[in-house]
């Protein structure tokens, strides 16, 4: 039996207003641990100690950090044009509310439980291109513009690889429903059936979320802040729990399509859930941490010219493998 | 040449002007970009400088040679032990004064060091722009081992002043002498890891092949020295060419590339940083006892009236002093010919039709210090 939240409240309003104040309440502090985790996997492949000071190893020092933009100034600059100034952070921060309630986290948990889920999540992830292209256009500054140029030519440039590898996924589980595509890996997880797609799904989502080595929609070596170089205290703050709460994303839907969701021995589904999540995460920072920043051109060049047509490969032998079968 | 100025015309909607710099995180300091973009594509560029003027030919002709001595090694702050010890060693040329064997090779182990130091900050900050942030530290780490041991015998960790005309300000322990041995060969047996973390890393190579590429006949245009010079081919290398101090008695190589790009230079410098390493290892394991001052330094330095020119090989290029004396006490003129303002204003013509992420690239493969620049 499948319980979302419109069952266990009976109103759709209600239910909708809990997840988001249950998925908010878990996005901030998971956007805080995650920056303190990045902080320290960052010093422990440099040599250095990382936030030690505030509480345990150092846990509380995000908190301290987020109080401190909490408190910082709100400068609009003069010829902003203001109201995709302001939009900008809550547009980008809005479709992963979204797409949070969307996910299965354990065979009998899910916010919404939709049969076109797959595709909603998709959708919303391109949507917060429209937040960064309205943060670098609304701030009147030539490097936010161009960071705001260059991160929407990356998100259509990944977004194909990314859909295509998807769909190869789709074709094997049959079903655009998140909790189905999970449960039909009790047991094979589709990364083994499935390596080049799963592959191909990670490289495009590690630049859906502009993290290095992808990350030129915001290189600060080049663009200073890219998209957000205007921006201060809280809304600065929206844009960074919004790169870590799309890591969560694009790493959940991952766990979900390729490693089984929350398939695992011993330990209950929403743990193992978690644990898949993390482990893609820590790839991720690690990721970060290792590599230089591709260039533009190369950038675009890895995605058309490398990952579509292996993804399209991919996919058409998806096909005919089922189709024979 | 291009303008100096350029003003945008109406019908001209497709460019526009990118003020990078003086406050931007990869411009090295305070130097200022101006450049004329068509999209990401640069059409032209046009380096301004003098943001950290602070006088320093100016100072020397207020002040007698000695007084000058703690200017040299704030002209570049990375690699000032060259600087400032090459001051001295020009005077000491002028003056004919004999300089005590074990000083020469507490200088050479110095300079060498220093120049370490400065190559392993050039590698830290071009990763950094590059977006690599990882390596940078991994530099800082090995740089800051340098600077511990020079600061145990100068007393400071960047600006030395440690050279004295005539010898060096202190002599050192053995505590230093196996200090430096013992990081030689730590910091041989990380070599490899920096290796294997950025020089071949395919992004690296990626970002570095064939941006920034200079040709020979540029390269003499813009008087470029140094690395630079030798990624394209040329060994030119005061150490070699027009030995100073003791440097004849090493046994050393000067390492060249023939592409001129950006990798070339990156792997030029890599190469250096090897060899200084190896002149540190000689110097430590022939180093003699004796005084570090010579007997009887003169008193009061009244080089004959005359010109006079020397230079010495920094850890970017040519750095010469071109010294007019009047025979009194205070120089008439001290003129300081410093590397990278020649290098950087190469930047003019390597720049148009690279992108903006190539801008920085090459701007890190120059290794400018903004202050020996404006001086």
């Amino acid at each position: 039996m499948v319980r979302d939240f419109t069952d266990i409240f009976g109103s759709t309003w209600l239910a909708a207003a809990a997840s988001v104040a249950v998925i908010m309440a878990f996005l901030s502090v998971n956007s805080l641990m995650l920056i303190w985790m990045e902080r320290k996997v960052s010093a422990r492949m440099q040599r250095r100690l990382g936030p030690t000071e505030h509480g345990p190893f150092g846990l509380l020092q995000t908190f301290c950090d987020a109080i401190k933009l909490l408190g910082k100034e709100l400068i609009t600059p003069r010829h902003a044009s203001t109201k995709l100034y302001l939009a900008a952070p809550i547009l980008i921060f809005a479709p992963i509310i979204a797409i949070c309630s969307l996910f299965p986290v354990s065979g009998n948990w899910v916010f919404r439980d939709y049969d076109i889920a797959l595709v909603l999540v998709l959708a919303f992830t391109s949507m917060s291109i429209l937040g960064i292209f309205a943060a670098g256009w609304g701030s009147n500054n030539k490097y936010s513009l161009l960071g705001a140029i260059r991160s929407i030519l990356q998100n259509i440039a990944y977004e194909v690889p990314l859909l295509l590898s998807v769909m190869a996924v789709v074709l094997l589980a049959g079903s655009l429903n998140l909790r189905d595509i999970a449960m039909q890996q009790s047991g094979i997880p589709y990364v083994l059936l499935q390596p080049l797609a799963a592959l191909i799904f990670f490289v495009a989502a590690t630049a859906e979320t502009n993290r290095a080595p992808f990350d030129i929609p915001e290189a600060e070596s080049e663009l200073i802040g890219g998209f957000h170089t205007e921006y201060s205290g809280m809304r600065f703050g929206m844009f960074f729990f919004a790169e870590y709460s799309s890591m969560v994303i694009v790493c959940g839907l991952a766990t979900i399509l390729f490693l089984g969701g929350w398939h695992g021995p011993v330990l209950p589904g929403i743990v193992w859930f978690f644990i898949k999540v993390y482990a893609l995460i820590f790839v991720m920072m690690w990721f970060r941490w290792t590599f230089p920043r591709l260039r533009f051109d190369q950038l675009l060049k890895f995605s058309w010219l490398v990952l579509v047509p292996l993804a399209v490969l991919n996919l058409l032998a998806t096909a005919l493998v089922l189709k024979l079968l | 040449m291009p303008e100096l100025i350029h003003v945008a015309r109406d019908e001209d909607r497709d460019t526009y002007y990118l003020n990078m710099g003086p406050q931007h995180p990869s411009t090295h300091g305070v130097l200022r970009l101006r450049l004329l973009l068509k999209g990401e594509e640069i059409l032209t560029a046009e380096p301004i400088v003098g943001y950290s003027h602070r006088a320093h030919e100016k100072m020397a002709e207020n002040r007698n040679y000695i007084q000058f001595l703690p200017n040299t090694s704030r002209i570049d702050y990375l690699s000032g032990m060259i600087y400032n010890i090459g001051y001295c060693q020009a005077i000491e040329r002028i003056l004919e004064l004999e300089v005590p064997e074990r000083a020469e090779y507490i200088r050479i182990i110095c300079c060498e060091l220093n120049r370490i130091s400065s190559h392993l900050l050039w590698y830290g900050t071009l990763l950094l722009d590059l977006g690599g942030f990882t390596p940078f530290l991994y530099c800082w780490d090995d740089r800051e081992e340098i600077l511990d041991l020079l600061d145990a015998i100068t007393g400071s960790r960047l600006t030395y002043s440690y050279g004295r005309f005539g010898g060096v300000g202190m002599d050192v322990d053995e505590e230093f002498l196996s200090g430096v041995s013992a990081f030689c060969k730590r910091f041989r047996e990380r070599l490899p890891e920096y290796e294997t973390l950025v020089t071949k890393n395919i992004i690296f190579e990626n970002r570095c092949k064939d941006v920034g590429i200079m040709d020979l006949e540029m390269a003499r245009e813009f008087a470029v020295t140094g690395p630079m010079l030798r990624a394209l081919g040329e060994p030119r290398d005061l150490r070699k060419d027009e030995p100073y101090g003791i440097y004849d008695k090493f046994d050393f190589e000067i390492p060249t590339r023939t592409g001129g790009d950006t990798y070339d230079r990156f792997l030029v410098r890599v190469e250096e940083i090897q060899q200084s390493l190896s002149i540190v290892e000689q110097a430590v394991s022939r180093i003699p006892d004796g005084p570090v001052m010579m007997a009887k330094p003169p008193r009061k330095i009244k080089p004959p009236e005359g010109e006079y020119y020397f230079a010495v090989e920094s850890a970017r290029g040519h750095f010469g002093m071109f010294i007019v004396s009047d025979g009194s006490e205070i120089p008439e003129r001290i003129h300081l010919r410093t590397p990278s303002f020649a290098n950087l204003a190469s930047l003019r013509e390597m720049l148009p039709g690279t992108m903006i992420a190539d801008t920085i690239a090459i701007l890190g493969s120059i290794d400018i210090v903004l202050p020996e620049i404006d001086r």
